[in-house]
């Protein structure tokens, strides 16, 4: 892992910066759920931080990515700015998207995130076709496009890859194998110990790498975007890790018991990469809280623009459809 | 003027839109030295090259989603579908994607594109490679689509639509690519959403799209033979529907008959009758709104069967005549 080794002290507290706010974020989206201030569903990441974070940080900020409907992280570490991120989860006119798309298509696209997706694997063709554009205007660009285990099953995925391996495009493929599709385990979803087995049928290279651990995501990622930014074609990486949370706000938790969470709780990737850093004398253990402190005072901040910020306007309710 | 069929119309237009633009480009199956499985982009991969006349393998829905995702970052492809009916492999991309990221994402990205697709029955392609789903997706909020019946129409409302920021619905039909019409050189536009008056009449309003406009003007001929002289419409763009042009010719003839191949049940003119009833032209309507469609069956194999599926011209003649002489 000898790029990893490359990331400065500055880079490491960067990571476990974003870890924290997107696990702020997303224990205060509960939070306002539970208070009645959002409306719908949301699919939280709370214990795959690391994916998120480690492969993004992997790319350029002027690099785009697909995002899933567990997109929180994604959008998070793409750089999104929290208080409109917060304000289009409050379906405020400030919002990211004018609170139009709400918590499952919040787009960034100043930041180059193309959209988290209310439809399993909807995200992955889109993101060929990024590539393929980018390669095209001949750009040196990338696009990273995230997507889950149960997408792995679609059509799209089969469809996608094979193109963009054919063509071979500037694309990364994560898949965060958070081991459910909503209920079903991958056990059951698959006669493959690997997802990232799959890479080898479309010609590209596969990897398998622990999901909670951010510097072996990192390290994974770095790899695959460094190999589609020189021209070498796409790549698929599995990012094994796990939710902490049910599948959205409906989820009973029938499908898993409470000790298997409890026993995935212990690998949380936050803790794990805050030791670690203690351990190296890189942070102490005050300035992690510092950190941790700050991520949650920004959510606060942001929930606090988002409150203040407008509705949109009812006339304004038929604007936007075409362009 | 020079004329060209319709199939060679639509390859002009995008002969020139690649010339002009080189963010245009053609994807899709067979597309390349094939020409497509209708020849109409025959030669374009000789002059434009394979990166910009791609063949892609037989996977439609990746299709559309690379057209979504190319139009994102600034590129304007013009997708084929071989057949309509395939587009149902390839609807998730365009129902839940391309058609609703402007909005979704608060208007901050557009998705350029015009998915060309042949439609229609008359060919003994039975009922997988037979159907007319316009309809479908004019019901979808964010497409636009796009029905033309001539060979002018057809080129004038591509580079429209190649033009236009939105993803287009562009309906060929089969029976049309042969179809002669006058043609100009040079690019030109026709607006979408501008309805064409192909005949004018006093008697009664057919209001057809696609083949059926060239058979109601045929059925036009006739029964001016017999003193009726039916106004022929063309929509040519289902969505955005320009809906003056049809009242204003109902207020006139008082009468109108709706043409279409689709089936009939949940078929567009089902949308045309309700916006006339809507309309001030309610007041001027001296019959019902007759509709003459496709059968609801799927398009059978056997060749008499197929032909009596949907309208043909002596139907037209029959329905128009009744509807003209007050029998209905």
């Amino acid at each position: 892992m000898a790029n990893v080794s490359r990331l400065s002290l500055g880079q490491k507290r960067e990571l476990l910066r974003q870890m924290y706010l997107i696990r702020a974020f997303e224990e205060k989206a509960e939070e306002l759920y539970a208070m009645g201030k959002v409306h719908g569903t949301m699919h939280l990441s709370i214990g795959m931080e690391a994916s998120a974070v480690g492969a993004i940080a992997a790319l350029r900020p002027d690099d785009f990515i697909l995002s899933t409907h567990r997109g929180h992280g994604h959008c998070i570490a793409k750089g999104a700015d929290l208080n409109q991120m917060m304000a289009e989860f409050m379906g405020k006119e400030t919002g990211t998207c004018r609170g139009r798309g709400g918590s499952m298509h919040i787009a960034d696209p100043e930041k180059g995130n193309l959209g988290a997706n209310g439809v399993v694997a909807g995200g992955i063709p889109i993101a060929v076709g990024v590539g393929l554009a980018l390669k095209m205007q001949r750009r040196d660009q990338v696009v990273m496009c995230f997507f889950g285990d149960g997408a792995a099953n679609t059509g799209a995925f089969h469809e996608s890859l094979n193109m963009a391996a054919i063509w071979s495009l500037p694309v990364v493929f994560v898949c965060e194998n958070n081991q459910y599709a909503m209920s079903f385990p991958v056990q059951k979803a698959f006669r493959i110990a690997r997802i990232s087995d799959r890479a080898a049928a479309y010609g590209m290279p596969g990897v398998t790498v622990d999901g909670n651990d951010i510097l072996a995501v990192y390290a994974a990622a770095k790899e695959a975007v460094d190999r589609a930014r020189a021209g070498g074609g796409p790549t698929l990486i599995e990012n094994v890790t796990y939710r902490w949370r049910g599948h959205s706000k409906s989820d009973a938790g029938r499908y898993r018991t409470r000790e298997e969470v409890e026993e995935w709780k212990r690998k949380c990737p936050i803790q794990r990469f805050r030791q670690r850093l203690i351990e190296e004398g890189a942070l102490s253990p005050e300035e992690a809280d510092r950190i941790r402190d700050e991520a949650y005072a920004a959510v606060e901040a942001a929930v606090a623009f988002a409150e203040a910020s407008p509705e949109p306007a009812l006339e304004s309710i038929e604007e936007g459809v075409y362009a | 003027m020079r004329e060209l069929s319709y199939a060679e119309a639509i390859r002009e237009a995008l002969r020139q839109e690649m010339q002009r633009d080189e963010r245009v480009f053609i994807i899709g199956e067979d597309v390349g030295v094939y020409g497509g499985a209708f020849g109409v982009t025959l030669g374009l991969v000789e002059e434009f090259g394979e990166e910009r006349v791609i063949d892609t393998p037989i996977s439609e829905l990746g299709v559309v989603g690379a057209m979504t995702g190319a139009a994102l970052v600034g590129m304007r492809p013009v997708g084929e579908i071989m057949f309509m009916d395939f587009i149902t492999l390839a609807s998730e991309q365009l129902v839940n994607q391309a058609a609703k990221i402007h909005f979704m994402f608060g208007g901050k990205e557009k998705v350029p594109f015009v998915l060309r697709t042949p439609a229609g029955s008359g060919t003994g392609a039975a009922a997988q490679h037979s159907q007319s789903l316009e309809n479908w997706f004019v019901h979808i909020p964010g497409l636009k689509v796009v029905m033309p019946s001539t060979p002018y129409d057809a080129k004038g409302l591509l580079i429209a639509s190649i033009r236009d920021d939105n993803p287009v619905v562009f309906v060929e039909h089969k029976l049309l690519y042969k179809v002669r019409g006058p043609v100009p050189e040079e690019p030109y536009t026709i607006p979408l959403g501008t309805a064409d008056v192909k005949r004018e009449g006093r008697d009664l309003t057919v209001i057809a799209t696609s083949i059926m406009v060239q058979r109601a003007l045929q059925a036009a001929t006739l029964l001016a033979e017999e003193g009726i002289e039916a106004e022929v419409i063309d929509p040519r763009t289902l969505k955005p529907l320009d809906k003056e042009t049809i009242i204003r010719s109902v207020i006139k003839t008082g009468r109108v008959l709706i043409v279409h191949e689709a089936c009939k049940t949940g078929g567009f003119g089902g949308e045309l009758a309700a916006v006339i009833v809507e309309s001030e032209a309610f007041d001027y309507l001296d019959a019902p709104v007759i509709r003459l469609a496709g059968r609801d069956i799927p398009i059978p194999y056997n060749r008499t069967l197929e032909y009596h599926t949907v309208p043909q011209v002596e139907d037209i003649v029959e329905a128009a005549r009744r509807l003209a002489q007050g029998r209905v």
